[in-house]
Formats: structure tokens, C-alpha cells, sequence
């Protein structure tokens, strides 16, 4: 059974890349536009990864993390954010709030990939 | 590669909506300058233009971006308050990239004034005593690439810091990935882990100390460990080639350690095994769990809106098909086919509202652009000018939507320009300074109603009489309501301005909102008090694909008369049909009422009645009769468009096929009306 990965992005067009992305490396996506939207289909349906942006509305991908990690579904999860290189700061914030990586905008299919497997057993 | 390209079209839609978004936020923001929810989203906007932009090859965007990125990051900082001229970069700054999103790379005068806009962010900067953004460091790109060609080994210390598995990642997975690199050799050292009955599952009391033989450089070793690199512990020392040849050692423990990495791997699978299991049960039960999935993500669905068309188009189908039906079933006293036609009559209707219902969309989309166009014309113009939207979330078809927008700018440009004087002006007058334009939409029965009001100084009735007489559109003698003298404004090359500014007066205005009123079979309405304001009223279809009319029959053929523009019915004898100066005339309680017969028109032959029917439409204001021999009530009917060939009829607007299989036309009356005339003034 290939492994689900959630992305929660409020940019559609990320969501579409990371999503077709993923899933032709063989991966099963579920897609969140914001924190809440995430963290209410991560209550219905576990996955095995979670690829969250840090800039939502609603609920910002840093406050997500930290909810996730307070989710039995979600303790050993890897979670990767998405930062711009803009927000140097913001990768030290999201390791506290518990992120496994990061993944620096612009990237391409391959990097995003490569990302995902080196934290998803 | 196709599949950018479908993302970059997806980014460039969404890019639009942000951008619009951008106005309507900023615009709040200038309101209310302490909103800092408003300035956040701001920012959010930006940052997401910038980092999409990046991703879909959008590089300029996203480095123009940046700087407004920058400089929005200090003010939700409090560092550089809400002023106008930022309110005002911004503004110039979304435009800019709304250019830029257009054509990039094509627009070269466009590049000097995104030079000028940095400027102006970098000045609003220097005024607060902030450095200007500097720009976007380059990204360092992925390592790879970067290969040295020497095969060497390294001997690697690895102690995980102890909260790793809480931040979600598994050490065995980066051991995993070094031997991706070359042949590994991996001793893990258990001395930290602690007794059984004192282990916790968070607590990972591992460390490796690993020797990897590979032609990849240290880089790409580091790499591994990137996202553990800051809390753990890493040393990593390239050894001389010869030792790595024997270690027996190593490879003696090398089976062990394998177990081990194996034993806790096992242990973080079996939740995983148990979610198999589940979702396996749910497979039997076939697309339950599936749909189940989907149920969850609500949300919408982007779909392009030719499909919707055909969507609507193949609901015409069925909708005439499915009244075909029930008028045969209706022939035969057949139980076993009148329930199923009755079910499927209920069906279609149910099914048609919801087709329907799929294009409609809020009008408060195209209320949010008018926000910044009063903003920029009543500074242009130095006025002060409040917009107030109501009924935002009213619903109306697709299509009307997209056309609206042109004659809405028109009418509110009007207002800003014509009606609402200048502060000082509305002082004298004993108004407020601030004028008010309120933009406001209901739904009215099957119609939208959308009035534009402003308190503005109102349209003078009798400079609109001069106007009309010294352009002989009336003779000096006419006698005219209020109503007949307003819609003279509507005719075109009308035009009261004394100047013509360069926002409107040019005479090009008001006849054009009512050709694409007309179009939208919409009907505009006038009502202005000298000194207290004018209010504009559009009435609008709820949507374009269906249409209540009134069925009416001449001879044996049908015609559908838009129920709109139907005020009432009234008896023509035959003996009453008075003729002056070659026009038919009927007199309607005192008032002579112009008519047109389709029989003529039509060229339609048979028995004329002795009684007839006259149905008397609404036309730009002026009442006319259209004689029939009969009138078969009201029919609600999805409109076929004519084919190629008929496309350009100017009587008929489109057809519809009825119960019985036949074609009935409906009627373009104001087009009908031209036709009589034009042909009256050929003969």
C-alpha cells in the first residue's frame, strides 16, 4: 500500500504541483488548504507524511505543526515545511514547533522527492 | 513540459484572484490603518504571489514581490505606519505585477517602472529610518552536481539528538540514505539506550558510528543529515584510503547493527499494518471508503466554464425532451408510463435548478473592483468619496456577472464624475464633504435588481430638455414625464457634461450601458432628484439560459414574448384599428400605444381573427403593441440559440422547441421594433 502524505498550502497552484508530484512517485496525497482544513482530515484519516506551508490563513503552518504533534496520528510523522529563503528565522521556529525538515522555495519535482524520501521510512 | 505549464496556468489563476484580493484588503487597511489582521493577510498575499511565482517560473515576479514583501513585513512590525503614498505603492505595485503576470517579459517599458516602484518602497523605507530590502539572496540551488571525483572513505560519528523521533524522523531512514551513497559499514553503539523497563518510545538512546566508502563528496554527506545537522551530534572525517581496504572488525558487527536498525523499524511499522488491515476492510465494502475520503474534503472543485456551458446546453436538451415526453404520455391513459414521466418531470426540474445553480455566482466578486476605481478617479478628480456595497453575496449567472462589469464602471464613473461635486463644492451646499455612492444588489422574483445611488447633485431635468431639443431629439412642444425625459439619456451621443474630462462626458456612456443592459435582456431605470442625488436601477435575469415568456400564436405559429418586458394585454377588434400617417395606433385608457402585427412582419397567411390580441411590451421606456391572434399563457423555456445562418436576425433572440416538437421563436422586441422602423423608412 503506498504511503499517504498529506500537503496543506493555501496556494492552489502548489498543491497541484506537489500533488502530481508525489503521486508520481507512487505516493497517495490529501490535500489541505489551511491548518484547520489539515488538522480536520488528519482527525478522519492518518498519513504518513505531512508537507505543510507556513504562510495559511486561518491557521499558519507553525501553529498546525505544533497541533499535529499533539496528535497521537501525528507524534512520529515526518512533517516538512515549505520556507522561502526570505524566512531564515522561521526554520529554527518550525524545528521547536516540532518540524522534521524544511524545503526552500523555488524547488523542483525532484528535490521535493528527494526531500520526502529521506525522512519517509 | 506540459505539466509546468498546467501548473503555471493554475498559479496564474490564482495569481489574479490574490491580486484582486490585494486591492480590496489594501483598500480596508487605508480605512482602518490599526487592522492588523488586514495587514497580515496583506503580507500573506504577497508572500504567496512570491513563493508561487518562484516555483512556476515566474522569477521577475517573484524578485519584484520580494520588495513589497519586505517592506509589508515592517509594517505588520509597526515599524512603517499606513500612509498614503504606501497605500498608493501598493496599489502601483499590484498593478505592476499584474502586468507583469500578463506578459512578463514582452512589456519592456514596463521594467522602468518597476524600477521606479522600488524606489518609491525603498524611499518609504528611508523615511522611516529602514534600510531598503536588499535583494533576493540567491538560492543556493541542491548540491548535486557537485561530485568530487576521488572515491574516499569517511568515518561518521552519528548521535541523534534524543528527541528526534518527536520531530518526526526516523534515524534509520538517513542510514538508510547513506548507503544510497556507496558501501556502509554501520556500528551502532547501544551504551546510552537504557534498561527495558526505563525505555520510552520517545526517547532515542542510539548512536552510530558509521564508515561510508563513496565518490560523492562530503557535501553530499552532509546532506544526509541536514535536517538533523543543528541538535545532533556529526562528525564526519575522510580517512586515508588504505585503512578502509580491512576492517574486518566492521564487518563482523555488521549484521547485528542491521538487526537492530531492522528490530525498531519493525516497531514503527506495525501502526502502520494495522491502518492495511483497516483499509482492506474498508475495500470490501467497494467505494464506500473512497467516497467516504472524498466526503471529507469539502471545498470547491475548479472547473473550466465551457463544460458548465455544455452542461447547460444538454440540460436544454433534456429539459425539451423531457416536456416532449410527458405531453405523449399525457395522449395515452397508461399508468405504467405516466408515474415514471411524472418521476422524471420531477427529476429534471430538481436536476435543472442545480444545473443552474452551479454558475451562479456572488456579484460581490465585481463589487470588489469598483473599491479601487472610486478610490483613483475621486483622487484624480480631488474628490472624497466613500463606496458602500450591500447584498455582496447576491447570486446571478455566470455570464451576466462577466458582463456587468463595463456598464457598472460607466454608471459609477458617471457618478463620481457628473454627480458627486467637489468637497468644497458639497461644503457650499450643506452636504458632508465625503460623498456617498452605495452599490447595492437584491434579488427581486426571478430578477436581480442593482442600483448604483449617490447623493450627488442629481440630474437637471431641464438642461437634459435643452440638451435633447438642441440635438432635436424632441421638438421644444413635447410634453414629457420625468421618466420619458431621463431616458432620453440613454439615446446615443447624449451628453450633458460641459467638459469633457478624461473620465466621462464624451457622449459614449450611457447608450452603450443600455445596449449591453439590453443584451443581458436586462432593463435600466432612472430616478434623480435635482440637489439630492440619482439612483440608478438595473433589473437583471437571473440567468441567461432560461427564460419566462409569454407564449402567444399567430395562426399555427408559436412565439415566445420575454415576460419582462410584457406590462399587459389588451383586445383588438377589428373595426378598432385606427391608422395615422401609416402608423397603427391603439389607444390604451387616453394614451396612444404604437403596435406592430407579427402576422405582417412574419408574412404569416391564414385566417385573420376577428378579435385579436395585443401584447403590450416595454421598450427603452416607450410602450408597444405586438398583435397576435392568440395568447397561450406564460412558459418557462431554455433558450436555443439560432444556428450559424440565423445568427444575425435581428426580430428573434433565440428559439425554443416546445412539448409538441415544434419551433417557437423568441422575440427581440426592441430588434423588432428597428426592423418595422427601418423598414417603414425603406418604403
Amino acid at each position: 500500500m503506498s504511503k499517504k502524505i498529506m500537503t496543506a498550502d493555501d496556494s492552489a497552484s502548489m498543491r497541484q504541483m506537489i500533488s502530481f508530484t508525489l503521486k508520481q512517485a507512487g505516493y497517495d496525497v490529501v490535500e489541505a488548504e489551511h491548518g484547520k482544513d489539515a488538522l480536520g482530515k488528519l482527525g478522519s484519516s492518518p498519513v504518513d507524511m505531512l508537507i505543510t506551508d507556513l504562510n495559511m490563513p486561518v491557521m499558519d503552518g507553525l501553529e498546525l505543526i505544533r497541533q499535529v504533534r499533539t496528535l497521537p496520528q501525528g507524534k512520529y510523522i515526518p512533517i516538512v515545511m515549505l520556507t522561502t529563503e526570505s524566512q531564515a528565522g522561521k526554520k529554527q521556529e518550525g524545528k521547536s514547533a516540532g518540524a522534521t525538515g524544511w524545503i526552500v522555495k523555488p524547488f523542483t519535482p525532484e528535490q521535493l522527492v528527494a526531500v520526502v524520501k529521506k525522512v519517509l521510512p | 513540459m506540459s505539466n509546468t505549464n498546467q501548473f503555471a496556468a493554475t498559479f496564474l489563476q490564482e495569481a489574479a484572484e490574490q491580486l484582486a484580493l490585494i486591492e480590496e484588503i489594501i483598500l480596508e487597511v487605508e480605512e482602518n490603518p490599526h487592522d492588523s489582521e488586514s495587514i497580515n493577510r496583506l503580507f500573506r498575499v504577497f508572500h504567496t504571489i512570491k513563493g508561487s511565482g518562484s516555483m512556476f517560473g515566474f522569477d521577475k515576479v517573484a524578485e519584484f514581490t520580494h520588495h513589497v514583501e519586505t517592506i509589508l513585513d515592517k509594517v505588520r512590525n509597526g515599524l512603517i505606519p499606513i500612509s498614503k503614498e504606501l497605500v498608493n505603492v501598493i496599489l502601483a505595485a499590484k498593478d505592476q505585477i499584474s502586468q507583469m503576470l500578463k506578459g512578463d517579459d514582452a512589456c519592456v517599458g514596463l521594467l522602468d517602472g518597476r524600477a521606479d516602484l522600488i524606489a518609491r518602497l525603498n524611499a518609504l523605507q528611508a523615511a522611516n529610518g529602514e534600510s531598503a530590502s536588499a535583494a533576493v539572496p540567491e538560492i543556493a540551488k541542491a548540491t548535486e552536481g557537485a561530485k568530487s571525483a576521488s572515491v574516499t572513505t569517511y568515518q561518521i560519528h552519528f548521535r541523534p539528538e534524543a528527541g528526534i523521533l518527536t520531530r518526526g524522523l526516523d534515524p534509520s531512514v538517513l542510514l538508510q540514505d547513506l548507503r544510497v551513497l556507496g558501501p556502509c559499514q554501520i556500528t551502532a553503539k547501544t551504551e546510552a539506550v537504557p534498561l527495558l523497563d526505563q525505555c520510552k518510545p520517545e526517547f532515542c538512546g542510539f548512536c552510530w558510528d558509521i564508515q561510508l566508502t563513496t565518490d560523492c563528496g562530503i557535501a553530499a554527506i552532509k546532506d544526509v543529515f541536514i535536517f538533523v545537522e543543528d541538535d545532533s551530534e556529526i562528525i564526519i572525517n575522510a580517512l586515508p584510503a588504505v585503512e578502509t581496504v580491512t576492517a574486518p572488525s566492521a564487518s563482523s558487527i555488521a549484521p547485528v547493527i542491521e538487526k537492530q536498525v531492522k528490530s525498531e523499524t519493525v516497531v514503527k511499522v506495525a501502526p502502520t499494518a494495522k491502518n492495511t488491515s483497516n483499509a482492506k476492510a474498508g475495500a470490501a465494502n467497494g467505494k464506500s471508503a473512497n467516497s467516504h475520503k472524498n466526503g471529507g474534503a469539502d471545498g470547491s472543485v475548479r472547473v473550466p466554464s465551457e463544460r458548465l456551458d455544455r452542461l447547460v446546453n444538454l440540460l436544454g436538451e433534456l429539459v425539451i425532451n423531457q416536456s416532449r415526453l410527458t405531453q405523449v404520455a399525457s395522449r395515452f391513459d397508461c399508468p405504467e408510463l405516466s408515474a415514471p414521466t411524472e418521476d422524471l418531470e420531477r427529476l429534471v426540474a430538481e436536476f435543472r435548478d442545480i444545473v443552474l445553480g452551479i454558475r451562479m455566482m456572488p456579484i460581490g466578486t465585481t463589487f470588489s473592483r469598483f473599491k479601487r476605481l472610486v478610490h483613483d478617479l475621486s483622487d484624480e478628480l480631488g474628490k472624497e468619496i466613500d463606496l458602500v456595497t450591500e447584498g455582496a453575496e447576491t447570486e446571478l449567472d455566470k455570464t451576466v456577472i462577466d458582463q456587468l462589469g463595463d456598464p457598472l464602471v460607466h454608471l459609477i464613473r458617471n457618478s463620481i464624475d457628473h454627480g458627486i461635486a467637489k468637497p468644497d463644492e458639497r461644503e457650499r451646499l450643506g452636504k458632508p464633504r465625503r460623498g456617498a455612492i452605495r452599490l447595492a444588489a437584491c434579488h427581486e422574483g426571478a430578477h436581480v435588481a442593482i442600483k448604483i445611488e449617490d447623493d450627488g447633485e442629481g440630474i437637471d431635468k431641464e438642461a437634459v430638455r435643452a440638451k435633447a431639443i438642441e440635438k432635436k431629439l424632441i421638438t421644444p412642444e413635447a410634453v414629457l414625464s420625468d421618466r420619458e425625459l431621463f431616458n432620453l439619456i440613454f439615446l446615443p451621443g447624449f451628453s450633458t457634461a460641459k467638459a469633457i474630462t478624461n473620465v466621462s462626458g464624451r457622449g459614449v456612456g450611457m447608450d452603450v450601458v443600455k445596449r449591453q443592459i439590453d443584451a443581458l435582456r436586462g432593463s435600466v431605470e432612472v430616478s434623480s432628484q435635482l440637489g439630492v442625488g440619482t439612483c440608478i436601477t438595473l433589473t437583471l435575469p437571473l440567468t441567461l439560459a432560461i427564460i419566462d415568456g409569454l407564449l402567444v400564436e399567430v395562426d399555427k405559429d408559436q412565439f415566445i414574448i420575454p415576460m419582462a418586458l410584457v406590462t399587459e394585454n389588451v383586445e383588438l377588434a377589428a373595426d378598432q384599428r385606427t391608422c395615422h400617417n401609416g402608423r397603427n395606433l391603439l389607444p390604451v385608457r387616453g394614451e396612444q400605444i404604437p403596435y406592430l402585427r407579427l402576422r405582417d412582419i412574419f408574412d404569416i397567411t391564414g385566417a385573420e381573427q376577428p378579435v385579436e390580441r395585443v401584447v403590450i411590451a416595454n421598450v427603452v421606456g416607450n410602450r408597444v403593441g405586438l398583435v397576435v391572434d392568440r395568447v397561450l399563457g406564460s412558459h418557462q423555456t431554455v433558450i436555443q440559440s439560432l444556428g450559424r445562418l440565423y445568427q444575425n436576425i435581428e426580430v428573434a433572440s433565440g428559439a425554443t422547441i416546445m412539448g409538441d416538437g415544434r419551433v417557437a421563436l423568441i422575440l427581440d422586441v426592441p430588434g423588432l421594433v428597428h426592423y418595422t422602423e427601418s423598414q417603414a423608412a425603406l418604403s
